[in-house]
């Protein structure tokens, strides 16, 4: 017996030291986080103002705001989205409500999009400037850097619809089914009001991936900061603009700060948002 | 820990005494179980005799799995539970300080309803909790890993493949490595939570026969819903009931005396199937 | 029914679109970097000098190794940092600490990899800098991937140490294994396949990388001699010369972006290969 009671003492200062990494290490994390963020609003906060938002830069950014940036983000956001989700949300609808899991149809599109997660987003940039750009003739522009977004967003538009879409009870198509409704209008008038906070929460996160995007925008919409006057001018991406200041400008940091601030509270809301709406689905799905 | 120290496990398990004697080994003095403040047992208070097989019977509900848990402290990983009263296992308070949880739950195994062997091989499933207890060396544990298969009659089906997952396995042989697994480290109580619910009408008797052959050896406490099931094997029986939906022990006495004569009206309206 | 048939048309129309775009891009690598593929011989991107596009001379090696370097170094902080996260979430933390953690992670998992990359350029770079110089390095680069890919690492582990039953660590617990013994033992294998899966999308997300490291790694065509070194990855070099690339020089930088996306797709198959067995 006192063997073992002096291997079960051993067990237990083993169990404190993994105790100690585990909590040291989550210790480290969320320093770096506080850290990081801490930069970010001490560095940013003095310059933001209500005329950084409202003016267009300046002497390559270092003076006047981002007004023009952000409506350049705004309409590549836009092009993105409306070209995306209509496929997604339609993929989606087709691999849920019209084919097998295990048709061939199913499984290649489903095989395609997995792959396309995977994909880098500066090949995503790469094949945007080589089709978009230049083989439709869209050059650098509002058009092709959305395009090459759409394309980015499709996998996760796609999968999160999907899931919103199937989480929907079995029931309700049945009982539709069974009282004569068409799968259309079930579809429209059952599925997709049972399904709407979950493809409001894809939604959000695909709108969270497309404004962190850099890479893929680099040589599709361009690096003009200019007001855009249509959709074929080259515009500026909040992101991107930071990755100019703090590059290429020597003495634009004060407002790459402001800016990565601006875009770092945007993601934050609109991923806090988005949270809550996956969360209190998760729940329903518990109570229910 | 000498190998040899509990012999009661090694050896066929044919030639084990078959008798039980009436000397408490777990002596449960007014248990009371709480979840979140809501009571789920009222009060209980009864021995468990040494390797005896006793049945605790009655509806769902009742907490029966809540007092097989109350004795080997797995009421511990239950958020909000709360226990009060005294379980003393050889006389000795399980709650007391100098109580190592880790000791006492390897002097008292539990099989479970639903047969959960580890993701791991078969071999694995036994020799972790092993070496986990100080048994690390190769030879013993491999001698304490036949042993134990034998006694629960899968060594002849198993022995050729040890090493393939233990979810390879049907689920009565999976139920019968969850035992094997509890008795590889030699213990002296085991706890059963309803080990036959979960199984088909075959894999289920041949588990049942193996729970009879452990008798003497072992002291067994399990819950069932098969009353059959409880009169063919046990030699204790204690039935159990809901009052304003706390778990009540009713009445508590010899299998035959409970399930023939028993002198509660409650417990003969349930155990002849008009309650219940 | 008729609307139903037309409603099928419209959506497999859809489907097919976005099924397409894959072909779409792996069709216009291929056309783009057709000249070099066919024209120059593959061993020049081994036996090459070195990277010099201008004098024609497309030794992709150096950056090859930039690249694997970052993205090893970034996996050996990451994963146990991550790992340690998601023990954390499952099992150390009392429940209204481990939903903020999680949280938290989440929200990590949302900032843009350019700010990661900023914040790195102003503030981990200089520090780099005082201690060894000249700060935009490997270990810059190491540094911000590791934060970028921690949080994968983590909710990927999370998720499936979350899905191990309850019953295993109830018949652990029955069993008297100390709690290292449970997670190691029990939890750890039972969710093996989850976590491998987790960490190798993390590489490839370390691998495809490029504002980030492209802002702190210093950009020097060169094999480190150590992590204090600059360094230049495939991603990185694309981003810095698509803008003047012409004519040969081009076509190399889409056979770089070509290896990079066959090198994450090969990943991700093994990656989805491992769920698909272990939902099976």
């Amino acid at each position: 017996m006192p063997e073992m009671i002096w291997h079960h003492t051993l067990q237990k200062i083993r169990d404190c030291g993994v105790q100690g990494f585990v909590y040291l290490a989550v210790l480290l994390v969320s320093a770096v986080f506080v850290w990081m963020l801490a930069d970010l609003v001490r560095g940013g906060f003095a310059h933001l103002s209500w005329e950084f938002m409202t003016e267009s830069p300046r002497d390559a950014g270092r003076a006047g705001g981002i007004a023009s940036i952000l409506v350049s983000t705004v309409l590549i956001l836009l092009v993105a989205l409306v070209t995306a989700v209509p496929l997604a949300w339609a993929t989606a609808v087709l691999l849920t409500e019209f084919v097998p899991v295990t048709s061939p149809l199913g499984k290649t599109v489903r095989f395609s999009l997995f792959v396309l997660a995977g994909v880098p987003s500066i090949v995503f940039g790469l094949f945007g400037n080589a089709f978009f750009s230049i083989y439709l003739g869209l050059g650098f522009s509002i058009l092709s850097g959305g395009l090459t977004l759409a394309c980015m967003l499709l996998p996760i538009l796609t999968s999160t619809a999907e899931a919103g879409l199937r989480a929907v009870p079995e029931t309700y198509r049945l009982s539709a089914a069974a009282l004569g409704i068409t799968r259309t209008a079930a579809l429209i008038h059952l599925i997709f009001p049972a399904a709407a906070p979950a493809l409001a929460a894809g939604l959000l996160i695909g709108i969270g991936r497309a404004l962190a995007e850099t890479a893929a925008l680099l040589f599709t919409s361009g690096y003009v900061d200019r007001m855009p006057g249509s959709l074929f001018d080259s515009g500026r991406a909040l992101a991107l603009h930071i990755f100019d200041l703090s590059m290429n400008v020597p003495g634009g940091d004060m407002p790459a700060y402001a800016s990565a601030l601006v875009l770092v509270s945007l993601l934050l809301c609109i991923n806090i948002l988005a949270m809550k709406l996956a969360y209190s689905l998760q729940r329903r799905k518990i109570l229910t | 820990m000498n190998a040899n120290q509990g012999a009661f496990t090694l050896g066929p398990l044919e030639a084990g005494p078959a008798c039980c004697v009436p000397q408490p080994v777990v002596q449960v003095k007014n248990l009371s179980l709480q979840y979140d403040g809501k009571m789920a047992l009222d009060n209980v208070t009864l021995d468990i005799y040494k390797g005896c097989i006793t049945a605790l019977i009655g509806p769902s509900g009742c907490g029966k799995t809540s007092f097989l848990s109350a004795i080997n402290r797995l009421t511990d990983l239950i958020p909000g539970c709360g226990v009060s009263g005294q379980i003393l296992v050889n006389n000795r308070d399980i709650h007391h300080a100098s109580s190592q949880v880790q000791v006492l739950r390897r002097q008292i195994g539990m099989v479970f309803q639903k047969p959960t062997p580890f993701p791991l091989s078969i071999r694995r499933n036994i020799a972790l909790p092993l070496n986990e207890h100080g048994i690390t060396q190769k030879a013993e544990v491999a001698a304490v890993t036949e042993q134990v298969l034998r006694d629960v009659g899968l060594w002849d089906e198993v022995h050729d493949r040890l090493d393939v997952s233990a979810l390879s396995l049907s689920g009565g042989q999976q139920q019968r490595l969850c035992i094997a697994r509890a008795l590889a480290l030699k213990p002296e109580i085991l706890l059963m939570d309803e080990p036959c619910s979960a199984l088909d009408p075959i894999a289920s008797g041949v588990v049942e026969d193996l729970i009879s052959r452990l008798q003497g050896r072992y002291t067994i406490v399990i819950v069932t819903h098969n009353l059959a099931q409880a009169r063919r094997i046990a030699n204790y029986a204690a039935f159990f009931w809901v009052r304003e939906h706390a778990g009540q022990l009713v009445e508590f006495g010899r299998c035959q005396h409970i399930f023939e004569s028993p002198s509660h009206e409650l417990t003969a309206a349930y155990v002849n199937g008009s309650r219940g | 029914m008729h609307i139903d048939h037309l409603l099928a048309g419209i959506l497999r129309a859809g489907a097919a679109v976005a099924a397409l775009v894959m072909l779409l891009i792996l069709f216009f690598l291929l056309y783009e970097s057709w000249p070099v593929l066919t024209e120059l011989s593959v061993f020049r991107f081994v036996t090459d000098t070195s990277w010099h596009p201008l004098e024609r001379a497309y030794n992709l090696m150096p950056m090859l190794s930039g690249t694997l370097l970052a993205s090893m170094g970034a996996l050996m902080l990451a994963v146990p940092l991550g790992m340690a996260s998601a023990l954390f979430i499952v099992f150390f933390a009392p429940t209204h600490l481990a939903t903020l953690y999680g949280r938290l992670i989440e929200l990590l998992a949302g900032i843009p990899s350019v700010v990661f990359g900023f914040w790195g350029l102003t503030t981990l770079v200089p520090l780099i800098n005082e201690w060894h110089p000249p700060g935009a390095s490997l270990l810059a680069g190491i540094l911000v991937l590791t934060l970028m890919i921690l949080p994968m690492i983590t909710l990927t582990a999370y998720t499936a140490l979350a899905a191990v039953p309850e019953e295993l660590f109830r018949n652990a617990a029955a069993l008297g294994l100390s709690r290292w013994g449970m997670i190691s033992g029990v939890a750890l294998p039972a969710a093996r396949t989850g976590i491998t899966a987790g960490i190798i999308l993390a590489a490839a997300r370390a691998l495809g990388e490029t504002m980030a490291v492209l802002m702190v790694a210093g950009n020097v065509v060169q094999y480190p001699e150590s992590i204090f070194d600059p360094i230049r990855t495939l991603a990185a070099n694309i981003a810095l010369e698509m803008a003047y690339a012409m004519g040969d020089h081009r076509a190399v930088l889409f056979v770089s972006g070509l290896l990079l996306m066959l090198l994450v797709m090969a990943l991700s198959a093994v990656a989805g290969l491992l769920e698909k067995h272990h939902h099976a």
